[in-house]
């Protein structure tokens, strides 16, 4: 009989639409971190090196570039004969298809894939944040406890505890109760979205509450838990937590990187962090460049000026271009003499000569001010930008531009220029 | 593909002084962030190869770690993929490989339990890009009983410790001679064959049971008046590593644009094993000219026209000018290093001075790592 104490379930399905034109085409857990890494890297190898071998992937929103990441699992050493990574899409049934409608509801609709491994735990992540985490400890202090199910806390600042999930707890740890964010927390432990069931607690909860619409660990599945009486207890994580859900958050947490020694250090021996790299070839710096402060992927090739920045792999930069606080993402091109400040450059990116992004002064975005804000400059996946434009701050630009785009070859501060390609 | 792949890694050579004392020419690091070996591999991957044989034997610790997974070169088959063979004691036999022939005899199980109808022999020590399909081709349309790929050196290089190879309008070869006194052309063996399996396996068990072993003399040079043995030109870059001044030389030319992009750029890619390693890292104070650099590095001070090998922390106020530095290497502040090749996993203590003079000075002191 194949028998695993404990399996994770990765919830990989989300778009993440706050992160703009990033999950255009990609879900959020493969959108590029921190140079060569992808943001499902942390949970995946938090997993096999808490020794969980076993792990679904939840998928929906734009898997492909998920897919083809996580493969077999290789990467990761999850590639095995029992267990490994499996990527568990929604799936027609002989009747009530349905997409996942929640989080609870995407595991609600693979209990058959958790008890093909009669686990005696089952650990529910999301694939959004960034982090190191060793879930067997984790694990541990669940059966010390003796809890049914354990949230990972993280005690966050109180004036920023009305944006979280928030657990009341004794003083052992048993949450006594919770609120979804409160006007007037009375706790500043925020949840992490990270829950250890025991299988059989919460494949009952699960088929009990299958028919509530959009089923949702936070809003139903927890709060029906707690009703019943089953011990919950909140497990307390004080090390480096990431959420970045939101271009402004995702652009700091790059920029944490480049510290001289970062508070999330990936150069660690202990606890390394895997990803797939389709690029194998050294970097190669050129006579002319310059670089201060900077991390850079494999296979990338520059030739002019780079400070504070996080550039992926495969990358080129031309001769007498300046990057400043950038993010540029893997197989993008820059061509020569750009002044490049404060932007977000996905990847497969072709930026042409003599560009200018993150000119102007600084206006709101006229249409999503919420997503493109603090001056950054945003540019999709496969974009183009001809030579010789000039592209404000809080601008998000995407698909194949020309340049009747830009006006007198300018895109003011604030203007969205989304160009849907023939598939967008 | 019609051909069983047969990598030759077991080669030591005296030239390449104390850094063959940690391995095999053939694991020797390459470019940043390759071995040797991983172009032999990745041009029999590339070229439809399904299984090869690796033949190792001098000091293969180093080797075998890199060859412990086959799924880097995607030889993780069930079908064929990539056996590493190392000399063992029979009850025939008790002693090590005694040549290449003898080595190659010793893989005769697997050439005999194979069904490719070709055999490609390589040596695991060359750089180079080669798609083995177009020489098969040549091999075929020669109607050859062996293939030899040459390459025309340029005169200002010395090639007496090559096979030289002189050949007729046709490509037959006429005259082979390893390491000669007087070379009488500019064509040198690359150490890539091409005969049919059989005829392989044939020659194997005679040259076995007469007591000779070295495939290049015993074979090639022996049988050149009775069999057809042609020449195949390679064009495009092609470099051996088997002294200190060619793998100097060999790092130092992917400084250069045309050899990068021949290399990084063009399909098909050159694999390696993965190391998981962080993305290079650059701090402020750092300044990075013409130079090659790997991942996981951490640089804080000078760098110049070099090569730095995954893994090297570079500390303040340091200068590196025209050397490699292996993997896994400390360089402790305020260090200069100049026309150096530094031993991987070595540790330069703050303030030292090491300079090559007259030729390129290999440094490795067996110190603790002290980070």
């Amino acid at each position: 009989m194949i028998k695993k104490e404990m399996i994770a379930m990765l919830l990989a399905g989300g778009q993440g639409s706050r992160l703009g034109v990033l999950t255009t085409k990609v879900a959020k857990p493969a959108v590029s971190f921190g140079g060569k890494y992808r943001i499902i890297d942390f949970p995946l190898s938090n997993c096999i090196n808490s020794g969980i071998d076993t792990v679904g992937v939840l998928t929906q929103y734009q898997p492909l570039k998920l897919n083809s990441h996580i493969g077999i699992g290789i990467p990761w050493d999850l590639d095995r004969n029992i267990g490994g990574v499996s990527i568990l899409p929604p799936y027609e049934k002989s009747q009530n298809s349905e997409w996942y409608t929640g989080t609870a509801n995407a595991i609600y609709q693979n209990i058959d894939y958790i008890d093909s491994f009669h686990p005696e735990y089952v650990l529910i992540l999301g694939g959004d944040h960034i982090y190191k985490m060793d879930y067997e400890v984790m694990l541990d202090f669940h059966k010390e406890s003796g809890a049914e199910c354990t949230i990972a806390v993280m005690p966050v600042p109180w004036e920023e505890a009305s944006r979280f999930g928030i657990m009341i707890a004794d003083e052992n740890k048993r949450i006594i109760d919770f609120e979804e964010k409160p006007k007037n927390p009375r706790s500043n432990l925020a949840s992490m979205g990270i829950y250890i069931f025991n299988w059989k607690t919460l494949k009952e909860a699960l088929l009990l509450n299958k028919d509530v619409p959009n089923l949702d660990f936070g809003m139903h599945v927890i709060p029906y838990v707690h009703q019943q009486g089953a011990p919950l207890y909140a497990y307390e994580f004080r090390g480096y937590w990431k959420d970045v859900g939101t271009l402004s958050s995702y652009w700091e947490a790059n920029m944490e990187l480049i510290d001289v020694v970062p508070e999330f250090n990936l150069y660690e021996e202990y606890w390394k962090v895997y990803t797939k790299s389709d690029v194998l070839a050294p970097q190669y710096i050129s006579a002319d460049s310059e670089i201060q402060k900077c991390i850079i992927g494999e296979g990338t090739q520059i030739y002019g000026k780079v400070i504070n920045s996080v550039i992926g792999c495969g990358v080129t930069i031309e001769e007498g271009t300046v990057i400043k606080d950038s993010i540029i993402m893997n197989h993008t091109t820059i061509g020569a003499n750009c002044e490049i400040t404060k932007a977000i450059v996905s990847e497969d990116v072709c930026i042409g000569d003599n560009v200018v992004l993150g000119a102007f002064e600084e206006v709101d975005n006229e249409t999503h001010p919420h997503i493109y804000n603090q001056g950054l400059v945003c540019i999709g996946d496969k974009t183009v930008v001809p030579s010789g434009v000039k592209i404000g701050k809080n601008v998000v630009v995407s698909g194949i531009t020309t340049a009747e785009d830009y006006p007198d070859n300018c895109l003011a501060s604030g203007k969205s220029l989304i160009k849907a390609g023939d598939k967008a | 593909m019609r051909a069983i792949g047969i990598i030759l890694a077991g080669g030591n050579s005296f030239r390449m002084k104390v850094l063959a004392k940690n391995r095999a020419i053939s694991a020797m690091p390459i470019a940043g962030s390759y071995r040797a070996i991983d172009f032999a591999l990745s041009n029999m991957t590339n070229s439809g190869i399904e299984t090869v044989c690796v033949l190792t034997q001098y000091n293969a610790r180093s080797l075998n770690r890199h060859l412990s997974s086959s799924k880097w070169w995607d030889f993780g088959r069930k079908q064929g993929g990539l056996s590493v063979l190392t000399p063992v004691i029979t009850e025939e036999n008790s002693s090590w490989y005694r040549g290449t022939a003898d080595a190659m005899y010793q893989a005769l199980w697997n050439l005999k339990e194979s069904h490719e109808p070709y055999a490609i022999i390589a040596s695991g020590d060359c750089v180079y890009k080669m798609d083995y399909n177009a020489m098969l081709d040549a091999h075929i349309k020669n109607k050859a009983d062996i293939t030899i790929a040459y390459k025309r050196m340029p005169d200002d290089v010395r090639i007496d410790r090559y096979g030289v190879l002189s050949m007729d309008e046709a490509g037959r070869i006429t005259e082979l001679e390893e390491k000669p006194l007087a070379v009488k052309s500019r064509n040198i063996s690359c150490g890539i064959y091409i005969m049919r399996r059989r005829q392989l396996i044939e020659i194997l068990e005679q040259c076995a049971e007469e007591g000779r072993y070295d495939f290049v003399r015993d074979v090639l040079v022996r049988y050149k008046d009775v069999k057809k043995i042609y020449g195949y030109e390679i064009k495009d870059y092609w470099a051996n590593i088997a002294s200190v001044e060619d793998y100097f030389k060999t790092n130092m030319d992917f400084l250069k644009k045309e050899v990068r992009d021949y290399f990084f750029k063009t399909y098909p890619d050159v694999y390696t094993k993965e190391e998981d390693l962080a993305p290079a890292k650059y701090n402020t104070g750092s300044s990075v000219k013409n130079s090659l650099v790997a991942s996981g590095c951490i640089i804080n001070g000078k760098v110049e026209d070099s090569v730095i090998f995954r893994k090297v922390y570079v500390g303040n106020n340091v200068t590196i000018k025209n050397s490699i530095i292996l993997n896994d290497v400390y360089i402790g502040d305020n260090t200069y290093i100049e026309n150096c090749i530094v031993e991987s996993r070595d540790t330069i203590r703050a303030n030292s001075t090491l300079v090559g003079q007259d030729e390129i000075k290999l440094v490795m002191n067996d110190s603790d790592k002290h980070v």
